[in-house]
């Protein structure tokens, strides 16, 4: 705060940056030179990260909050926003990413979980938050604690959509059903969902979560995020599915025309041709590991 | 019904402007490819990457029409992301990025500092009856050089972030999201 009269880190300011965002595409990225490629294809924002999920799963080990000097050097070479991630519960790193100036934290599955019962207090910060979700339950859960932005969590580093999809239409499944519900069964709702019964009531009169849901966790294709806007995903995270694939540049491009037009058959299909081979993916059945388990 | 404006949808906030302009009266299109501008009346450009949308309106080939349609003298409201979008020079921009130079100014983008920096207050805009304004900042742009034309309605700091010529409006801040529809309404007026 500069002076009496300005307010920052308000619920309003934080869930406006997410406002921002959407109809965009957000990039992960783990080097300066691929920060640049992101924002020449047209990303709304970039993901700081030291390894993207697919080398994450692959590689094994403890994944934690980058080195700040990636991140400074990745704020250093674009103009776009800058996010990185925390491990949950890990409060301290979310203090030093604050402190780097990044613009979102994202409090992330994809890293090793630091706390098994308790995500951090994101009330306590200015820098606002992203959380990944699987379900209305656990999106509520997250927005109680101070998320200023949800995620569908898809499950990150496999090129696959289909968690995405089951997450996202969970999601609005649920707040479709609970517009629905009379004054007595939100109460249930509530219980069912092991959300506060206020945020249930809030939902129910307006029939969306308050704050922006964006998709992440599987996109590879222009198709894909095509899809999951469709399911009423305002915006998307698209992780390793650009820089996994064999042209990420026109891959990337391809990505953001097809999330801004995503009601276009004709656009996503121009925009479709000729990527070369998108990252190799993989079946959910046959993970060691279901990042989209981590959290609570 | 009131008049046809389009909101550009390319890509940022541009429902919670539809919403308000709804909500006021008006008949409110998308506008993601040149055929949405057919019949429009004004036009919103909304916060968002500024970077993203302008390459977007490139390959939408949404560019020079709303160009040519501004140079006839479309009302325009700009906000943020729109506000860059409308100026005549931009610093710290990139050098690829284009704008519509509706209004002779020079915009420094996220001037205020990153997003933590980002800020709501009451700002007091000339002409505006109703008291001040309740303005929200977000990682917003401001004004270092208005040109003679130009008549500056607010400032921060001394720098100017909310400015009219001719019919067009920028603000450096976000009308959409204080629901405060009296820069919407004005808009509309502008628009009759």
């Amino acid at each position: 705060m500069t002076d009496a009269s300005r307010t920052t880190g308000t619920d309003r300011v934080k869930r406006g940056l997410a406002e921002m965002l959407k109809g965009g595409v957000i990039m992960d990225v783990v080097t300066p030179e691929q920060a640049k490629i992101a924002e020449d294809a047209g990303a709304v924002a970039v993901m700081a990260l030291e390894r993207v999920p697919a080398d994450i799963r692959r590689d094994g080990g403890v994944a934690r909050m980058s080195d700040p000097a990636m991140i400074e050097a990745i704020k250093a070479t674009v103009t776009v926003p800058v996010m990185a991630k925390a491990r949950i519960g890990h409060f301290a790193e979310a203090q030093v990413l604050e402190a780097l100036g990044v613009d979102y934290v994202d409090e992330s599955e994809v890293l090793t979980p630091a706390d098994e019962a308790h995500h951090i207090d994101k009330w306590a910060f200015t820098v606002p938050f992203v959380c990944g979700a699987t379900n209305l339950g656990e999106a509520l859960r997250r927005i109680s604690e101070g998320a200023a932005l949800i995620r569908s969590k898809g499950e990150a580093g496999t090129g696959n959509i289909v968690e995405a999809v089951r997450h996202l239409r969970s999601i609005h499944g649920d707040i479709r059903k609970v517009t629905q519900a009379d004054a007595p069964e939100l109460f249930a709702w509530a219980k069912q969902l092991q959300a506060p019964v206020g945020l249930v009531q809030e939902i129910a009169r307006a029939g969306r979560l308050p704050v922006p849901l964006f998709c992440a966790g599987g996109i590879a294709t222009p198709a894909d995020a095509a899809l999951v806007m469709q399911l009423g995903a305002e915006a998307v995270f698209v992780g390793s599915g650009i820089f996994k694939s064999d042209d990420p540049a026109t891959r990337a491009k391809a990505i953001v025309e097809a999330t801004a037009h995503f009601t276009d058959a004709h656009i996503v299909a121009k925009v479709s041709r000729g990527l070369g081979e998108a990252m190799r993916g993989q079946e959910i059945a046959e993970l060691d590991v279901k990042l989209a388990e981590r959290g609570w | 019904m009131g008049p046809k404006v389009g909101v550009l949808a390319l890509q940022g906030a541009s429902q919670l402007h539809v919403d308000a302009l709804a909500e006021l009266g008006a008949h409110v299109v998308d506008v993601r490819t040149p055929e949405h501008l057919a019949g429009i009346e004004g036009l919103v450009l909304p916060g968002g990457e500024s970077t993203t949308i302008s390459r977007l309106l490139e390959l939408s080939g949404l560019f020079d029409p709303i160009a040519e349609r501004l140079a006839a003298g479309m009302p325009v409201l700009g906000t943020c992301a729109g506000m860059i979008l409308l100026a005549s020079e931009l610093l710290d921009g990139r050098p690829d990025q284009r704008s519509f130079g509706a209004v002779d100014l020079a915009v420094r983008r996220n001037a205020f500092g990153r997003q933590v920096d980002s800020f709501e207050t009451d700002l007091a805009v000339a002409g505006l009856s109703g008291g001040d304004f309740h303005a929200v900042f977000i990682r917003a742009p401001y004004v270092e050089r208005a040109g003679a034309g130009v008549e500056v309605l607010a400032t921060v700091d001394g720098h100017p972030v909310l400015c009219r010529q001719g019919a067009a409006t920028v603000a450096a801040f976000h009308p959409e999201l204080s629901g405060d529809l009296r820069l919407h309404d004005a808009f509309l007026r502008e628009v009759h």
